[in-house]
């Protein structure tokens, strides 16, 4: 697989503010690669400076193996962008949304395939400010893909979308990366980040605290999983402690939390709860996430 | 190329699709026409150099098109369209910025053209006005009136940090010179004191070029408009070109 993106000491300040502080990273033809952290760590002036609408103030980018600020136009050919903070006219339908942006590229797909695909096939002749969130954002998804771009850059794709809307768009994203193409996103929620990304690159204030897939991301973080669940007030918490992998366990009431690491740490519990008889109910357990993965780098929870 | 002939037909649509834009360019001289053509009728009259008044109402008219379309429509068009972000999708396409203001460009000089027509249409039809000039120089008068009044206008859409200065500023300024270079009311009928000051309006300018070249007059005449006018196309183009925005 080559390298889609390359981008090496980016710098970009505005004023007295740093916005990209030295960053580094690679995107990989075909990865869906994303770029997670709270508003504000830089997430959009990267990807801004990566699609070339942002000039750097130091460091080297290189896309599809052009530069976005020499080679800009040629580069804009081959790649698709949802921006963050855009509209279109509110009395432009959506069908010469597509008419017009395609007129703009020389190789270019059907728009009403486009539309098929992305559920706006009955909304062809809506006008802009009539469209729902989740569909402005398809249909700005639509007018990324219309030129049948190689790399497909996504930003902040599913902020304000209801939970629904946010899982189909996470498919949409999954079958763009099906048909070949590369995807950079970046956005704040780290649920999304670690369900939809190959490689996710964490970025706090300008920076890149850590980089890697979800599952590595999660497993160095060497953190503990959890077993909860309720039991009567008679259980003996001794013995818990004897399952393999318990580091600590913990009591309010009914509910008792199993902390511990290892494979063989559920078994064990449910094992030793049921030897000694002792009924429990809602036994779940809970992983770590890449949530964890944030708050351990940063010291900070995500949410704003 | 391609692009740029949608985007100007897509433009012009879109346009054409608001109904205040509509009928402040197109219809709005028009039926002001109607309405003084009702009340003074086209009779020759001495005031007007043995013309009646629509006959140099019709002329003058247009420039009231020109600095609507040029200092209200267009610079709110421009703003609103930076502060919504339509104008930064525009950019992450491989469309030439400059692709882009010419499509702006021939879009309003149409849409002016437009409510021209109209207007001259109604004058001749309703009151057989008189037509004097040579077609080529009045459209030649045209263009350099509208294009001034459209690089004043780019000035504003620049300089105004939202679309709503954008649009109090254009109205600010259009309104008075409405009513003050004779485009609304005959410059002949202004008191002294206010002509003492309106003549330097630059609309004033375009009217007398205007309703000059429309009854033959040589542009020799209007060596001061063609200038002052020359002036606000090359400064505010120059100043817009300087503080034009996308985002």
């Amino acid at each position: 697989m080559g390298i889609a993106v390359e981008v090496a000491d980016l710098y970009k300040s505005y004023g007295s503010v740093r916005a990209v502080d030295g960053v580094s990273f690679t995107v990989e033809e075909g990865e869906i690669f994303g770029m997670v952290g709270p508003n504000g760590a830089g997430k959009t002036t990267t990807i801004e400076c990566v699609e070339g609408l942002r000039r750097p103030d130091r460091g080297t980018v290189r896309v599809l193996g052009l530069d976005p600020q020499r080679d800009g136009y040629e580069l804009r050919r081959r790649i698709g962008v949802q921006l963050q903070q855009t509209a279109l006219h509110p009395r432009l339908k959506v069908w010469e949304a597509l008419d017009l942006f395609g007129s703009f590229y020389p190789r270019r797909v059907d728009g009403n395939s486009l539309l098929e695909q992305l559920g706006l096939a009955d909304k062809r002749n809506a006008p802009f400010d009539k469209l729902s969130g989740g569909q402005k954002q398809r249909l700005f998804i639509a007018l990324a893909l219309i030129n049948d771009p190689e790399l497909v850059f996504l930003d902040e794709l599913t902020t304000g979308l209801d939970p629904q809307a946010r899982r189909a768009m996470w498919d949409l994203v999954r079958d763009v990366r099906n048909q070949g193409k590369t995807v950079f996103l970046t956005t704040h929620y780290m649920e999304e980040a670690e369900r939809l990304c190959d490689r996710v690159a964490i970025i706090d204030h300008g920076k890149i605290v850590a980089l890697d897939t979800p599952e590595n991301l999660i497993r160095s973080l060497g953190a503990e999983q959890r077993v909860v669940f309720s039991a009567d007030k008679r259980l003996d918490m001794g013995m818990l402690r004897q399952a393999p992998g318990v580091t600590r366990v913990e009591r309010v009431g009914e509910r008792v939390v199993v902390y511990g690491k290892g494979e063989g740490l559920v078994s064990g519990v449910i094992g030793l709860l049921e030897r000694a008889e002792v009924p429990f109910r809602d036994l779940r357990t809970e992983q770590p996430s890449l949530e964890d993965v944030f708050l351990a780098l940063t010291g900070r929870e995500m949410r704003e | 190329m391609r692009g740029l002939l949608k985007l100007t037909l897509t433009q012009m649509k879109l346009y054409l699709r608001e109904p205040v834009a509509t009928f402040f360019t197109i219809f709005f001289a028009p039926l002001m026409l109607l309405l003084f053509g009702a009340i003074y009728g086209n009779e020759p009259s001495p005031l007007f150099g043995g013309r009646g008044s629509m006959d140099v109402s019709v002329p003058s008219y247009i420039g009231l098109i020109i600095v609507t379309v040029g200092l209200i429509g267009l610079p709110i068009g421009t703003a609103s369209a930076r502060e919504h972000g339509v104008l930064r999708r525009f950019r992450a396409t491989p469309l030439h910025p400059l692709a882009y203001i010419v499509s702006d460009i021939i879009n309003y000089l149409l849409m002016t053209v437009l409510g021209v027509l109209l207007l001259f249409l109604t004058g001749k039809l309703v009151f057989n006005v008189r037509f004097e000039g040579h077609l080529l120089s009045v459209l030649g008068g045209f263009l350099l009136g509208t294009l001034a009044f459209f690089a004043l206008g780019y000035l504003v859409a620049g300089l105004a940090p939202t679309a709503r200065t954008a649009q109090t500023v254009g109205m600010v300024l259009a309104y008075p010179m409405m009513f003050l270079s004779g485009a609304t009311i005959p410059w002949e009928i202004l008191p002294k004191g206010i002509k003492a000051f309106a003549q330097y309006i630059p609309l004033t300018y375009v009217v007398r070029l205007m309703r000059g070249l429309w009854f033959g007059d040589a542009w020799s005449q209007y060596g001061t408009e063609v200038a002052a006018l020359v002036g606000c196309l090359l400064v505010g183009g120059i100043v817009a070109a300087w503080t034009f925005r996308w985002e």
